[in-house]
Formats: C-alpha cells, structure tokens, sequence
C-alpha cells in the first residue's frame, strides 16, 4: 500500500463531515479547487467527532483569510472576527467562559503577520485554546502577495523578483512565546492531523497545531510548483518526523518539513485554571 | 465601598461602580493614562465578584476581548483615552456589525497624537461619531459629575443591552480623576436592562431574522443556538453577502434600531431656560461652570438658559430644537476647536444666531469666559 | 482547473485485487459532482488507481474491483464531495 494508503487507514464513517455542516449554508465551500483548506475543515470535524465533543460547546473563532472561511461551514458556534484578532476576540470567549472548547482557525498572513502580536501574548497566557494555523505560505484571500512564511527568494506578487526577506518558523515563534503544545503536519498527512488536532484539543493550556497546506493558485503558479496535487507529493517527501539534523547540508534536506508533536509541556499551569484559584479563594475568604 | 452611604468618591472609580451595578463582570483593557484607574479598579473588584479582568497586550486586543466575552454571554467593557480609543475603532465597527453590546470608556486627554495626557479635553467627539470605516451610527453618553457617571454608566450599559451595539462612555480628564461626594443607590433601586433571550425552538432560530424593534434576541453560547457572526455584511442568517438589497437591508437595519427609538436615548437637561435669549449649550464636564454661568447671569437679571448633552450621540436633534425655538442667540462651549457647534447649527431657525466658546489649552473654562461671551453676544 | 493525473510519477506500489467484492452491492465510493470541482487529488492519491477523471475532469470509478476502502480519496477531499457507501 502506498504511504497515503497506510497513512488513511480505517478511521470513522466517510461522511462524518456531512453531519456537522452549517444547516441553510450555501456549498460548494468557496475555496479553490484542491485547495488545503478543506481538507483540514474535515480533519477537525473528525477529531471533534471523535472525542465526542458536543457541539454546543465549541466556538470556532477565526481571522481573515481563505481559512477564516471555515467557520461558517462547520455547524458550532462561530466568530469570524477582523484581521489577525481572531486569538485576542477567543480570549475573550474563553477567559469568560472556560467551559467552552475555543479553537482558533487562522491562516500565516492572519495569524504571523497583522496577528502576530496576540499570537504571542496568547502563548504567554497559555490559555486554553487550540490554534490550527494552516500555512500556505502566500496570502491568498488578497490574490498571493509575500507573508511571513514565504521562503526567502520565492516569487508572490509582492515579491515579483523573489523575496528578499527571511521567513519565520511560526512553531518556533510559538516555543520561544511559551505556548505548551506545538505540532506541525501537511494537508497531505490527514490521520496525522486527525491524532494532532484531538491531542491539541485535549491538552489543558496553548496549543497550536501548524497544518502545512497548499495553495497552488498563486504560491504553486507564481513559483511553477504545479498544481495541489504536485504541492501534496511535495508535503509526502519533505516531511519527516524527524527534528531536523542541524548538519544536513545536501540540497532536499534544506527545506524538510518537521512534522508530529514538537513541542509538550504539561506541567504548565493555564491561564483560566489560575484565575479560577484565584476567584475560589477570594470567595472563600469573604465567606471564612 | 458600601451603597447608600455618601462617600468620597473619584471619577473613573464612579465609572467602576456603576458598571458593577449594571451587571458588569468582564473588563479587558490596556492602560492609559488618564483612565487606568478603572482597569485597576476592576482588577481588584471583579475577581472577587466572580467576574473576570484581564490586562491585554494592546487596545486592539482589549476591544477584541470585550466583544469575544460580549457574544459569549457576559456584559464587558474596557476603558481607555483617544490614543486607545483610535486603536479599537476597527473592532468598535466590527461590534456594531455583529450587533455585540458592549461599552467602551473614553476618558479624553488633550490630542491629537500623545498630546497633553494629563490634561483634559473633548477633542475626541467627533471621533466618537465617525471613527470608525463605514456608515455608522454612535451612541455616545457624556457625564458632568461623579455621581452622573455612575448613573450614566448603567445607562450606558442599558443602551448597549437594549440596542445590542457599542456603545461609548464620552468622560474626560477632569471627570475622570475628580472626587466628589456620592451615595451610591442600592441593588435593585436603578433599573438594569439584559439583552432578550431567543425562546423559539433552536432550529428555527435565525441570528439576524426580521424583528419588530430590528433587534434580534441574543442567545447564550452552550444553550443549542449555534450562530454564525462576521464582520462581512450578511442576510438574516448572519451568512456573508452582497445581494444589494439584503446589505441595504442590513446596513438600514443597523441605523434605524438606533434612530427609531431616539427617544429612549437621548438625554437633554435644561436648565433657566422660560424666556431665555442666550443659551449656553454644552456637555461633559464644562456643563459644570456652564450651570454655574447661568445661575449667575440669571442672578443677575440676564435671561441666560442651559442645556446639557446627556447624549451627545445620536446627535438630541429633536429636544434641541424644541428647547432653542425662540431662543436669540446659541453659545455652543467645547474644550476643542468646535465640533459639536456644526450640530446645533443645522438645526436652529433662521433668527437665532449660534456663537462657539472654544478653550483647547489643557485646561478647563472659567466662568468669567462665559460671562465676557455672554457681554459680547448681548452687544 | 484540473489536471491530468499523468502528471503525477508513477503509484510506487503495483495495484492488487480488492478483498471486497462490489460485484453484487453499491459502488465502493459515491461522488458529488454538485459540489466536486475536479481538483482530482483523489484520483493521484488513490493507491489502487481506481478513479479516473471523466470529460468534466469530474472522478468516476473506473476499477471498483481494486477499491480497498484505504480513504485516501475521501481523506484528502477539499469539498466533502466524496465518500464511502462501505464505510
């Protein structure tokens, strides 16, 4: 069987997604064809489904972006909030509501770049909320103009001679800000998202899970990288769930993508947990 | 600070109470000066009330964690001055769009830019009514006293839980960090307005259907009425479109949820004002040497009237012009360089002359401006 | 939009008959051509090469017989638009 095989396996119904789409939606979704977006939408509703979370008590919150359209697919509690705010607006739902799952879909350019700055103040929070940043390396939305993750020296029509910035590792951005839960996996790699997206969602305090995804329409065209599905054989080779071994020097191990669980701490307290120990204790020494 | 007993109290703590009184239990904010007092003064009531305060990395964020606490059941606020307030405007329009109630303090400071922290102002006014990209309608409350803004604080709260939009505290520097001696009314004796709740079947719940009064009952999140809210303007199931009618459906929705019901919001005290031929007209904290002008010049046989802006947004047309029908002469005083007076212009008769007495130095009027505008006006 | 699998290298596993025989029940997979938009991930990703695009560019299954119900197809399905009438 070929790795896409065996990475598919036996999991849940085939149309599990088709039980939590939003009631009175308009469909097809509005991304482009192949596109990566989709692909982790169903990866979600998989995990949710299968930890059997009730549906009531999820609030997708998102930015701006072709991934900030999920929310209005999926049948949960939605905010779709402005530009690179969508984890500042989940922290308000959450730190006032913690018995809420809060989970945050945003894209490179909505979470690294205009909402960079909440990114990394809600890792510092370690507040519970599990982020899904699906990288595609390009703003699409807005027609594929450079964002932080575009590899130095590739084309966006911003960087119409080749980017002459360096990009930033967002899990590494998230480990250095104090988030307690960073994993990394490709559209291509869909059981591996399903374990990471329900191991992130379980985990008590900051997880972010990076879904490596393609957008062919500009980062694939403007760089001849091809359509999705040469974008997908890109993900099934460069990934490794490996750590990236400093002194590989040859040519393909340079752009290998880390995949897998990152970064674990569990011992790290939660944001919403210390100021309930808080609020108890006040309570219970106005009444003592 | 127990209710019912007179105390000394400060302006911005004033702010505090009353919003605790409304039902206040979510502040998310950032400091600046001269409103940090509230910030501060929620971080040590809320978590004892159960209620939940957090200091975000920016005014961005504060707004954005308001709003996020707003649609998720609580009633939140967040304070900040001009600096703050030009950084939430973006977010200010996306509650308005979503219809999230919510109420942002304003204490104003000398602008524009960094300006005079210190000192006090009005020059955020018109900030208030257009700040924000888009068409948009303001609801802007504006106390004189310390004791005003606690009551104008739980009308704020009202307002954005009636109307289900943001709504904005217009204090400044003066107010703000002044003490004076307040009682503060028990539980129950000022009325607190909660934003309706759906009680149809889940299913048939739609977030932006037609209403009576063009506002939708909020549902609690975790009670089965699962929504969808986007800043993209949308048709009654709150889904993203462009159909040209349904976004004049939408955008007239907004506007007239507000300017049908002017009535229930806009607040106008008046003051000497039988026979009056000047009258001063003002709001904030030069309402409090404006009152004092007009009791003197009525002391002293001149016919001068006073009329506070209670609300200064939606702009009390109507009152206004009821009140200045006869009047001679209109002196419209701003700690700024005139941006209210445009809005008494429009509407008074062709006969009454409209005068502006303007003081933007970083400190507040005193009464022997007014009385030398007043001889000035009477020549 | 769509582009032919040829593009994609050759499967790295030769195919082999399926356990499953389809012969007396439904199609091993169903297709939504309302919302399928013929990106054709499912046709490269199939490791049993039993889909193949039709005129519209659109998957039909071409060797049901080779279908092991592995979901790669509709695992990697951006449009829900694809899915098992065994699973």
């Amino acid at each position: 069987m070929s790795i896409a095989a065996k990475e598919a396996g036996a999991r849940q119904d085939s149309d599990v997604v088709l039980r939590y789409l939003r009631p009175h939606v308009k469909f097809p979704n509005m991304w482009c064809p192949g596109c990566g977006n989709g692909v982790v939408a169903t990866s979600l509703i998989r995990a949710i489904d299968k930890l059997g979370i009730p549906r009531d008590n999820v609030v997708l919150v998102s930015g701006i972006g072709c991934s900030s359209r999920m929310p209005v697919y999926l049948d949960f509690q939605a905010l779709h909030t402005t530009h690179g705010r969508a984890l500042a607006f989940a922290t308000g739902v959450k730190f006032s509501r913690p018995d809420l799952k809060v989970i945050v879909i945003t894209g490179d350019g909505d979470c690294l770049s205009i909402g960079g700055n909440h990114l990394i103040h809600a890792c510092r929070r370690n507040i519970d909320i599990t982020t899904i940043l699906i990288n595609n390396y390009i703003y699409g939305m807005t027609g594929g103009q450079t964002s932080p993750t575009t590899p130095a020296g590739a084309h966006a029509t911003t960087t119409p001679f080749g980017n002459t910035e360096k990009q930033f590792e967002a899990c590494d951005l998230a480990r250095g800000a104090g988030a307690s839960f960073i994993a990394r996996t490709t559209v291509y790699h869909t059981t591996q998202m399903d374990r990471l997206i329900m191991e992130a969602i379980q985990h008590r305090g900051f997880s972010l899970v990076e879904v490596i995804s393609n957008c062919h329409t500009y980062y694939g065209r403007l760089n001849r990288v091809g359509q999705a599905t040469q974008l997908l054989r890109m993900f099934q080779e460069k990934a490794s769930t490996q750590p990236k071994d400093p002194n590989m020097v040859d040519e393909d191990s340079k752009d290998m993508i880390q995949t897998g669980i990152i970064h674990r701490d569990t011992e790290k307290t939660e944001l919403c947990d210390e100021y309930q120990k808080l609020t108890d204790s006040l309570a219970k020494g106005k009444s003592s | 600070m127990p209710p019912g007993k007179r105390q000394l109290v400060m302006g911005n703590m004033a702010c505090m109470r009353g919003a605790i009184y409304a039902g206040m239990r979510f502040y998310a904010g950032y400091p600046i000066t001269p409103s940090t007092e509230i910030a501060e003064g929620c971080a040590r009531e809320l978590p004892k009330l159960g209620g939940r305060f957090i200091q975000m990395e920016d005014e961005i964020a504060s707004i954005s964690a308001v709003i996020g606490a707003a649609v998720a059941g609580s009633k939140a606020m967040t304070a900040t001055s001009g600096p703050g307030y030009s950084l939430m405007q973006e977010n200010i329009g996306y509650a308005y769009m979503i219809e999230a109630p919510c109420v942002v303090v304003n204490v104003q400071r000398g602008g524009p830019s960094t300006g005079l922290p210190t000192k006090v102002s009005q020059s955020d006014t018109m900030q208030v009514r257009w700040g924000t990209h888009g068409d948009y309608t303001a609801i802007a409350v504006a106390p004189s006293t310390v004791e005003d803004t606690f009551t104008e604080t739980i009308r704020a709260f009202n307002l954005a839980e009636r109307f289900r939009t943001p709504v904005t505290i217009l204090l400044d520097e003066v107010i703000g960090h002044m003490q004076e001696m307040v009682s503060f009314p028990e539980p129950g004796e000022c009325e607190v307005v909660d934003r309706t709740r759906p009680t149809c079947v889940p299913s048939a719940y739609m977030a932006y259907g037609p209403t009576k009064n063009c506002v939708n009952p909020m549902p609690v999140y975790g009670q089965g009425y699962r929504w969808y809210a986007t800043g993209l303007t949308h048709d009654g199931y709150g889904f993203p479109t462009d159909k040209p009618d349904e976004v004049v459906g939408k955008l007239d929705k907004l506007r007239n949820k507000i300017e049908h019901y002017e009535s229930e919001i806009c607040k106008v005290r008046a003051e000497y004002m039988d026979d009056a031929e000047i009258v001063l007209v003002s709001y904030g904290s030069v309402s409090r040497t404006a009152l004092q002008v007009a009791k003197l010049a009525r002391g002293a046989g001149v016919k001068v009237g006073f009329i506070q802006l209670q609300t200064v947004w939606p702009f009390p047309l109507k009152q206004l012009r009821e009140l200045l029908g006869n009047a001679k002469h209109v002196i419209v005083a701003e700690l700024n360089m005139g941006q209210i007076v445009g809005e008494v212009e429009r509407i008074v008769q062709s006969g009454t002359r409209v005068h502006s007495l303007l003081r933007y130095d970083g400190d507040i009027f005193t009464p022997m401006q007014f009385l030398a505008k007043i001889e000035e006006v009477r020549k | 939009m769509n582009n032919s699998s040829s593009v994609i290298e050759p499967k790295t596993r030769p195919i082999r008959k399926s356990k499953i025989d389809y012969s007396q029940g439904p199609a091993p997979v169903s297709v939504n051509p309302a919302w399928c938009k013929a990106c054709n991930i499912c046709v490269a990703l199939c490791p049993q090469g039993v889909l193949e695009p039709d005129a519209e560019g659109k998957p039909v299954v071409a060797h049901a017989d080779n279908c092991i119900q592995c979901g790669a197809c509709w695992a990697h399905c951006p449009d829900f638009a694809i899915t098992s009438n065994y699973k």
